[in-house]
């Protein structure tokens, strides 16, 4: 495997290729701040209602055949409490895909509860964030952000420590 | 009115509603807004100048609606609180976001009632939440005017003058 020196790993984009971020929650106005938040970051953003929704765009949901050849998606974040599926439940449907676990998930919930922040970090989140959002998360999105396997380079570009 | 007298007015009135105190049922209670509301106005730039109106204008209609349905599940024989606080929940929620802070805490209030099964606290704190509520909508609606006059006549928000 080639390796370069031993600088940190590039967080640099194609040019035209902005990151892709879903952000999955039920709640309406949460999902227009978080896309303003992420757009003003210089991110792509797909929003998903809920869960289901958000399984059946990465090709997860039940009785689908996962076909990932064009789908591009840089993280992932979630909503803690949702109807039908909690943003853990979610977490854990896409850490267990062998094609999107290596997706950065971050989890975001009104409630800080110590237990529940404990549970999605072991359960493989980047992060947990509370809401409502500010502008200083978006920084720390950011840095989630995952670059995709390059096949030219043949590997993928390490990933950030999570404090 | 000059754009500059204009923004000064934004400026007043909106710390005004960051300020405001007043006594309720609850006691002393905050201002109508808080620093979550100056959040949504820096989201905002020329690139998208609708973006606080747009999200505000989804709070109110979101809100209307949980009124509505809290309302009517409170005036049911056998009142089922897992739904009323699940309105409740929402309402919190959304109000958070937009950073209309008694509304939020009046809603924190209602949940504990939910949790006692307090008929009489919850019927109290769902008077209480309309009226916070209207009060911050019509407030807010001023707001959103006086946005969209400085912006007309070519002026900006001077949202950092808002200093937390």
């Amino acid at each position: 495997m080639a390796s370069s020196s031993s600088s940190l790993p590039s967080m640099e984009f194609d040019f035209d290729e902005k990151p892709h971020v879903l952000a999955v929650d039920d709640s309406f106005i949460d999902r227009k701040v978080i896309e303003r938040l992420l757009i003003n970051s210089t991110c792509r953003v797909t929003t998903a209602e809920n869960g289901k929704r958000a399984l059946e765009y990465l090709g997860l949901a039940d009785g689908q055949h996962p076909n990932h050849s064009d789908l591009k998606v840089n993280m992932i974040i979630t909503d803690y409490s949702m109807p039908g599926m909690t943003g853990y439940e979610l977490l854990k449907r896409i850490k267990e895909s062998p094609t999107m676990k290596e997706i950065p998930v971050v989890v975001v919930s009104s409630e800080n509860i110590p237990t529940r922040i404990n549970q999605c970090m072991e359960g493989g989140a980047q992060e947990f964030l509370l809401k409502p959002l500010q502008l200083s998360d978006a920084t720390k999105l950011r840095c989630h952000l995952k670059k995709l396997h390059n096949p030219l380079q043949g590997g993928f570009a390490g990933e950030d420590e999570h404090a | 009115m000059e754009v500059v007298q204009m923004q000064r007015a934004w400026v007043e009135y909106t710390k005004s509603l960051f300020r405001e105190f007043s006594y309720s049922f609850f006691g002393w209670m905050k201002g109508f807004l808080d620093a979550q509301f100056q959040q949504l106005q820096l989201l905002q730039d020329e690139s998208n100048p609708d973006f606080v109106a747009e999200v505000v204008s989804l709070f109110f209609e979101d809100s209307e609606r949980l009124l509505s349905d809290l309302t009517f599940a409170l005036e049911q024989q056998s009142i089922d609180f897992k739904k009323v606080d699940a309105h409740v929940h929402q309402l919190k929620g959304s109000s958070s976001s937009i950073g209309a802070q008694r509304v939020k805490n009046d809603c924190i209030a209602f949940r504990s009632f939910c949790e006692e099964q307090n008929i009489e606290g919850c019927q109290r704190c769902l008077q209480q939440v309309k009226q916070d509520y209207c009060l911050v909508k019509s407030k807010l609606e001023a707001l959103i005017r006086l946005e969209q006059q400085i912006v007309a006549a070519g002026g900006s928000i001077p949202v950092e003058e808002l200093s937390f």
